[in-house]
């Protein structure tokens, strides 16, 4: 039987599965922040805390109002997006006459408060959270063995990925966000109400924040830390596919989260720092980014 | 300690004798995480513990005021160190107690020898607290990393479970484990057949879990803590590991832990404990108590040691007339330990206090009765079997 890299076929595919799982939560978080950057030129350090908010928000709604799965996924992004669009109205708002600087250290303030506040009601240990029945148990693909969840996580976060590139890229909508950033000035002009999309895509971007905490709740325990664990590798996957491209974003988002599952078999030292050496590289070779423009 | 030391504590001890046959003040430090991935299991309930260690020995009747500060380590050795010196040079503290995180405790050992206090640990795994880094100022009291390899370990052998696969975080205190676990199984005619050192702390653990499986070890010894081993259990039960007919021994699991984990995904595992809040009457009363000060949440084992350990130094305290470190520390030694948490035990001349420590198993959802009834006990490891022997410890100053 052949063999690459040293590691038996079987075992290759396996972890190449496993990494475009990881990439998926990538995919979605990193989305969210290209969004966020590419729309309305804030560093969002909060989305970790607003992905956590979401695996909160569907253990509450699960435990209080005994709210499944399913509902979760809908009701969550929309709970979470509004507290996303209160916070613009509120603070946001008042920065984009700054520095990029302010928004960066308001957006991060707010993950400190938000988290602290977390770990003081609910402690530091994690929630339980089942799999849904629906989704339990799993499929044997001949090289390893499937969790259903793990495979829907993959099929949502692509359809959703998809979705979003879509809208912005390709539809009417999406001409006006993007046209509205290069000159809002013209944009409302037209009788655009300008202001109202900005906040309302900063609450789109935090809303699938939400979505990917939900996701991730039945497979990570519900931890108030477990945005701050994420939010620097999803930073470095923005970085590399290139500050505010969407494509970029989800490209690199799942690219990355396969090279990780692979470290993890060949080196399992070196998967935490493996996307850092990438960026690294990145950076110096193409300081925008993979997909970025130079400006 | 050196002469000029040695004068200066005699004087300064006999220059208070006289008030402190009236009035002893003692003032305890309590040393832990309160914000970290460890500060559900030690944090603001060894606040509470040490508070009914001194309530319950009436302190106040017998003429001891005792005052309870505590800090956040943050699980820094650096921090822990600040802190502690702090403490000594300037706040007046006497004695520090919990302080987990393996590495935070080594500095807290260094600088209590260096100042001639006392520092009771309930909260920190390595052995070599007692081993190669053992100190006459320093008691280990709840658990120890040989005492978690030798209860779990030795048990899974002895079912017939001979070939592992470790999965270890890749730090002092997993390695320590591993390295333990290793040398009991190995002992017992088993044999490691290999084991994956992941990033401390990981998030995801399926990959590790995949390379276990395909090694065809019959067990799977989870060398990690805290939140690394509640997210490797949690994705096992994903994957479908255990009932595909591997089983899981998680080397150090606290009760906390399986609260987070949920019965559903938690039930059979084999886990080794020095307490348990529903072993007796005395414990569930003093459990009750617990939990009404603490959100309804019930102690583990290193609240319980905190306690205890807190109670055993005041006796100390009153039966010295005084706290002058050599002779606490004697006297601790000397005189049999008794609490409703631990039952009768001693404190070894290397510092390692002996018990018996308790294997259990987690109980199913339909076993359990209610919030908090996890498990099920499998055996009582007897104190003379359950700590590393007092010669094999390589401690300095122990005689023999």
């Amino acid at each position: 039987m052949f063999e690459l890299l040293g590691i038996p076929p079987q075992a290759l595919f396996g972890q190449l599965l496993l990494g475009l799982i990881n990439g998926s939560f990538y995919a979605l978080l990193s989305l969210g922040l290209a969004v966020i950057f590419g729309l309305l030129n804030i560093i969002n350090f909060s989305h970790g805390a607003q992905y956590m908010m979401g695996a909160f928000v569907a253990w509450m709604l699960l435990t209080y109002g005994g709210i499944n799965y399913w509902w979760a996924l809908l009701i969550v992004p929309l709970v979470v997006g509004a507290s996303g669009v209160v916070i613009e109205r509120l603070m946001i708002s008042r920065l984009y006459h700054l520095d990029h600087l302010y928004g960066l250290l308001l957006t991060f303030g707010l993950a400190l408060i938000i988290q602290g506040l977390f770990r003081n009601q609910y402690g530091v240990s994690g929630l339980p959270y089942s799999i849904p029945t629906e989704l339990a148990g799993g499929t044997n693909l001949g090289f390893m063995f499937l969790p259903n969840y793990r495979g829907w996580v993959i099929v949502a976060s692509v359809v959703v990925c998809f979705a979003t590139w879509f809208a912005i890229e390709k539809t009417r909508l999406g001409a006006y966000l993007r046209a509205a950033t290069e000159n809002p000035t013209l944009v409302g002009a037209f009788g655009i109400n300008v202001p109202r999309m900005i906040t309302l895509t900063y609450g789109f971007g935090v809303a699938l924040a939400a979505l990917a905490g939900v996701l991730a709740a039945p497979i990570y325990s519900v931890n108030p830390n477990m945005g701050a664990d994420l939010i620097i590798v999803v930073f470095a996957v923005v970085v590399i596919g290139g500050m505010g491209s969407i494509l970029g974003a989800i490209l690199t988002g799942f690219g990355l989260g396969i090279v990780e599952g692979l470290t993890r078999v060949i080196y399992p030292e070196g998967s935490s720092v493996v996307i850092f050496v990438i960026m690294a590289i990145v950076l110096l070779v193409k300081p925008a980014g993979l997909f970025g423009r130079t400006q | 300690m050196n002469f000029k030391t040695l004068i200066l504590a005699t004087a300064t001890s006999l220059l208070l004798a006289g008030t402190a046959m009236a009035q002893t003040s003692v003032k305890i430090g309590v040393l832990n995480d309160r914000s970290g991935v460890y500060a559900d299991l030690s944090g603001e309930g060894s606040v509470i513990a040490a508070r009914m260690a001194v309530e319950d020995f009436d302190a106040a009747g017998k003429g001891i005021t005792v005052e309870i500060i505590s800090a956040d380590h943050q699980n820094k050795p650096d921090v822990a160190s600040t802190i502690a010196r702090t403490w000594y040079d300037q706040d007046g503290v006497d004695l520090i107690v919990d302080v987990p995180t393996s590495s935070a405790a080594f500095a807290v050992n260094e600088v209590t020898r260096e100042k001639n206090k006392i520092f009771m640990n309930s909260g920190a795994g390595s052995a070599d607290l007692t081993g190669a880094q053992c100190s006459p100022n320093t008691v280990h009291w709840t658990y120890d990393t040989w005492a978690l390899a030798h209860g779990t370990g030795s048990a899974m052998v002895a079912e017939g479970n001979t070939k592992w696969f470790f999965i270890t975080a890749d730090y002092a205190f997993g390695q320590a484990l591993e390295k333990d676990t290793t040398a009991v199984v190995e002992a017992a005619g088993g044999e490691v057949l290999g084991a994956v050192r992941h990033p401390f702390p990981g998030t995801d653990f399926s990959s590790y879990l995949l390379q276990a499986q395909a090694s065809g070890a019959q067990v799977i010894g989870l060398a990690n803590a805290g939140g690394d081993t509640v997210n490797t259990i949690k994705q096992a039960a994903e994957f479908g590991i255990t009932q595909a007919g591997q089983a899981l021994a998680g080397l150090l699991i606290f009760i906390t832990d399986i609260n987070a984990l949920g019965l559903e995904t938690a039930q059979g595992l084999v886990l080794t404990e020095s307490f348990y809040w529903d072993l007796n009457d005395e414990t569930r009363a003093w459990s009750e108590r617990f939990a009404a000060q603490h959100g309804g949440a019930k102690p583990t084992m290193v609240h319980a040691g905190v306690y205890a350990s807190v109670l055993h130094y005041l006796k100390a305290v009153e039966s010295t007339g005084g706290k002058e470190t050599e002779a606490l520390m004697a006297a601790m030694k000397a005189t049999p330990t008794s609490d409703p948490l631990f039952g009768e035990g001693t404190i070894r001349e290397d510092g390692r206090k002996i018990h018996d420590m308790y294997l259990f198993q987690v109980k199913s959802p339909a076993e359990s009765t209610g919030p908090w009834d996890y498990y099920n006990l499998l055996a009582t490891i007897p104190a003379a079997e359950a700590f590393r022997p007092l010669a094999d410890g390589g401690c300095a100053f122990v005689s023999n």
